[in-house]
């Protein structure tokens, strides 16, 4: 037994050197020399400031915007530690609302999200402008939930719909390899593109 | 369901069947200790492992010493493990200041990484110092996977081995297989994720300032390297709290695509590590064939009921196109969510690329029975094709009684003491399923987890408990888990799923290398054709269905009928 003990404790001991230790600390290392922007979580800085992250989806309230989709991450209640409080897209804290199918406060929520978008059963709204998704931080909407807002963002921008469309279509990503995943629009990219249009 | 989906699904399945026969051949020559093309390296560093822990790689173990150097190995990982969680405040490499863990959380969380399990009662991001997630929970993602190899190996030399004493050597299958398959295996995967969009830093939390003005904080760490480990060691516990739907850890579909391969490919290889060790690798095609029938079965079901939306929005003035997107990421979409829920449930990995937890009901069924049926289609590294290789034992003893023959497996007689072990092996996963769930729903602390009313909320109890005991660690994440209540029991149920498989599996093991091959004749049934694949997916289906059915018609198919009558809970 005492032999079993010995060498239990060696091999662990050694064993989270080399893989505790020595494996994520090299590898740190490479990642950053090979691919530094990744490594470092994909930031995007604009005038010296880190504006996000080209994965990580933000919140958008303002209708000069696109939007994103609905986020059920939370924080900590600042009066009351052991409770939550709604925090959308809170990137320290990941996570999706967990509602089943069949869950009352889903259906209100959704119905809540339709009436506001305007929605209705002849012009129905894409599902994932009205679902949460599993991260909380989906940084994606589908084309059909870009095109849907096209109109009100080149409205409240006072710009000609083609102009918004253009870009939409531009910051579309396609399927990896034609096959893979699904299509989809960045909304922070498309955005920033808004934004760096120039003033008229 | 569209055409794209289904191509989706069928590229993976081709991939995966093309990596398992030369990645079969390499895991054999590993575990039989021959020499790969990476010993000049690595030998020196195996020897000085032995040397430096007093092992003679050598020495073949009999059951009962194998058995007794991985129980002691897992209780040192233990203690090792949970004062690393408890004290991680005062210790280094913690630019978060995160606090110390709690005693029931450390509990529930050393033992759900030793186990292979990777139940998280915790949200990463928000717990754990990126000392505990590297030296605590990546090295148990590697060594509780290494062990599962080990065991598997140790199963296998059962059959392979005539008039042995022995079984093999723990210490040494587990030095060989982190070094030789894991680790390299590792190092590869983790530049493909960093290159993929994964981070690998060490940095506090970056602030950002967001278009609107508003402060966000965005979670960091070195997220590639244990990603890499999570899945090719089938453990699942996510760095982050969205798992492998936080896009920092799966940002494309193509890490998604190696993500889901990295889960299926050591434990499909394993299958032909099995039919190389008895002589034929037909019978390893046959378990693998086995396997394969009811994992394409379950995700025809799951696929479908994702795909088709949730007829309740539907009504309010929303498009389904896209299928049930709630809890879904809009890259993945149905059919990939889909697709790795039913390939992670199905292999004992866990991690989860949507929330499980807001699938349909059906479609969040096939998770739960591909865990109910024991993890064995893939299964957990090792553990699946141990818990195969039980059910084919008991299958083989089926036929036998239906033919009044003493039933033989790849040439190994079949007796009585090898089928009581057998059956002691696959009962106590019911027993620890339904008797911790039958007894959290009847105690208000039990009651006070589910998030969701109605049978969905049974569900989420039931899965928590199934998740733990089948050893898997995914979830219907919206159960309250972080509980005393919920961490002892669950933490326990996953100490029974885990070992009281193993020490009688072992013991199997022992028996059948103890005996004599005997040679094939006329009499003897075929394992390796269609005939054997049926009995097999047979025996599977009526153990998993017959005990489970009752449950499950308390939760899903409940579910299923309710919504289906516009019922809302």
């Amino acid at each position: 037994m005492l032999r079993h003990i010995r060498a239990s404790l060696v091999i662990l001991l050694s064993m989270t050197v080399l893989l505790g230790l020595a494996y994520p600390l090299a590898l740190t290392g490479v990642s950053r020399a090979l691919f530094p922007a990744q490594a470092a979580g994909s930031l995007i800085g604009q005038d010296g400031k880190v504006v996000g992250s080209s994965l990580i989806g933000q919140n958008f309230t303002s209708d000069r915007y696109f939007h994103g989709r609905p986020s059920a991450t939370t924080d900590a209640d600042p009066n009351d530690a052991t409770k939550t409080v709604p925090a959308p897209y809170n990137a320290a804290n990941s996570a999706g609302s967990n509602l089943g199918p069949t869950s009352k406060a889903l259906v209100d929520r959704v119905r809540e999200d339709v009436g506001k978008l305007g929605g209705a059963a002849d012009r129905p709204v894409p599902v994932d402008l009205v679902t949460t998704s599993g991260s909380g931080l989906d940084p994606h909407i589908s084309p059909a939930a870009a095109a849907w807002q096209v109109a009100a963002v080149a409205k409240a921008r006072n710009l000609p719909e083609a102009e918004v469309l253009k870009l939409v279509a531009q910051n579309t990503e396609g399927r990896v390899f034609g096959v893979l995943g699904e299509p989809r629009v960045n909304v922070l990219k498309l955005n920033l593109a808004l934004d760096a249009l120039p003033k008229r | 369901m569209t055409f794209n989906g289904w191509v989706q699904i069928a590229l993976f399945v081709a991939i995966l069947l093309v990596l398992t026969r030369p990645l079969g051949g390499y895991l054999s020559r590993v575990l039989e200790g021959q020499r790969t093309f990476m010993s000049p390296v690595l030998l020196p560093v195996e020897r000085g492992f032995y040397r430096l822990a007093g092992i003679d790689p050598a020495e073949d173990q009999s059951w009962w010493v194998y058995c007794r150097a991985m129980l002691v190995f897992h209780i040192v990982g233990f203690a090792f493990l949970y004062l690393l969680l408890r004290l991680q405040a005062v210790l280094p490499l913690n630019p978060q200041d995160m606090s110390a863990i709690p005693s029931d959380l450390s509990f529930n969380t050393a033992v759900s990484f030793l186990t292979n399990t990777n139940w998280q009662s915790y949200g990463g991001e928000s717990t754990m110092s990126y000392l505990s997630q590297m030296a605590g929970l990546t090295v148990q993602n590697f060594l509780s996977a290494a062990t599962g190899i080990a065991l598997a190996m140790a199963f296998i030399r059962g059959f392979a081995r005539a008039n042995a004493k022995g079984i093999g050597n723990f210490w040494a299958d587990l030095v060989r297989v982190t070094l030789y398959v894991l680790l390299p295996f590792c190092i590869v995967l983790t530049l493909f994720y960093v290159w993929q969009g994964v981070p690998q830093n060490l940095g506090a939390y970056v602030e950002a300032t967001t278009l609107e003005g508003a402060k966000q904080t965005i979670a960091q760490g070195p997220v590639a390297s244990q990603l890499a480990i999570k899945m090719l060691g089938t453990n699942g516990g996510g760095f982050f709290n969205a798992n492998s739907a936080h896009p920092y850890e799966n940002p494309t579909a193509l890490a998604n695509l190696v993500q889901m391969l990295s889960i299926f490919v050591i434990g499909a290889a394993l299958t032909n590590v099995f039919g190389r060790a008895v002589g034929a690798e037909r019978q390893g095609w046959a378990i693998l064939a086995a396997m394969g029938v009811l994992f394409i079965v379950g995700v025809f079901v799951a696929y479908w009921a994702e795909a088709g939306g949730n007829p309740l929005l539907a009504a309010l003035g929303v498009d389904n196109a896209q299928g049930n997107m709630e809890g879904k990421e809009v890259r993945f979409g149905a059919p990939l969510s889909a697709l790795f829920a039913v390939i992670t449930t199905a292999a004992s990995c866990g991690a989860v690329n949507a929330m499980h937890d807001s699938f349909m009901p059906l479609g969040g069924m096939i998770p739960l029975v591909n865990m109910l049926l024991g993890e064995i289609i893939i299964g957990g590294v090792g553990a699946g094709l141990y818990g195969i290789l039980l059910f084919a034992i008991l299958a083989i003893f089926l036929a036998g009684l239906m033919v009044g023959r003493t039933p033989e497996y790849v040439g190994k007689k079949i007796e009585a003491r090898d089928v009581k072990f057998t059956m002691l092996a696959i009962l106590c996963l019911p027993l620890a399923i339904l008797g911790f769930t039958g007894l959290a729903v009847v105690l208000p602390v039990g009651l006070a987890g589910p998030a969701n009313a109605g049978p969905h909320g049974f569900s989420e109890i039931f899965y928590a408990f199934t998740s733990a005991a089948a050893n898997n660690g995914s979830a219907f994440a919206g159960l309250t888990a972080n509980t005393l209540f919920y961490n002892s029991t669950l933490g326990v149920a996953m100490i029974v799923g885990r070992f009281a498989i193993i020490v009688p599996m072992l013991a199997v093991a022992g028996s059948l290398a103890a005996k004599r091959k005997s040679a094939v004749s006329l009499g003897t049934f075929p394992t390796d054709g269609p005939l054997f694949v049926g009995l097999l997916v047979g025996a599977i289906l009526i153990v998993g269905g017959l005990t489970f059915l009752p449950a499950l018609a308390l939760g899903p198919i409940a579910e299923h009928f309710a919504m289906l009558a516009g019922t809302l809970f």
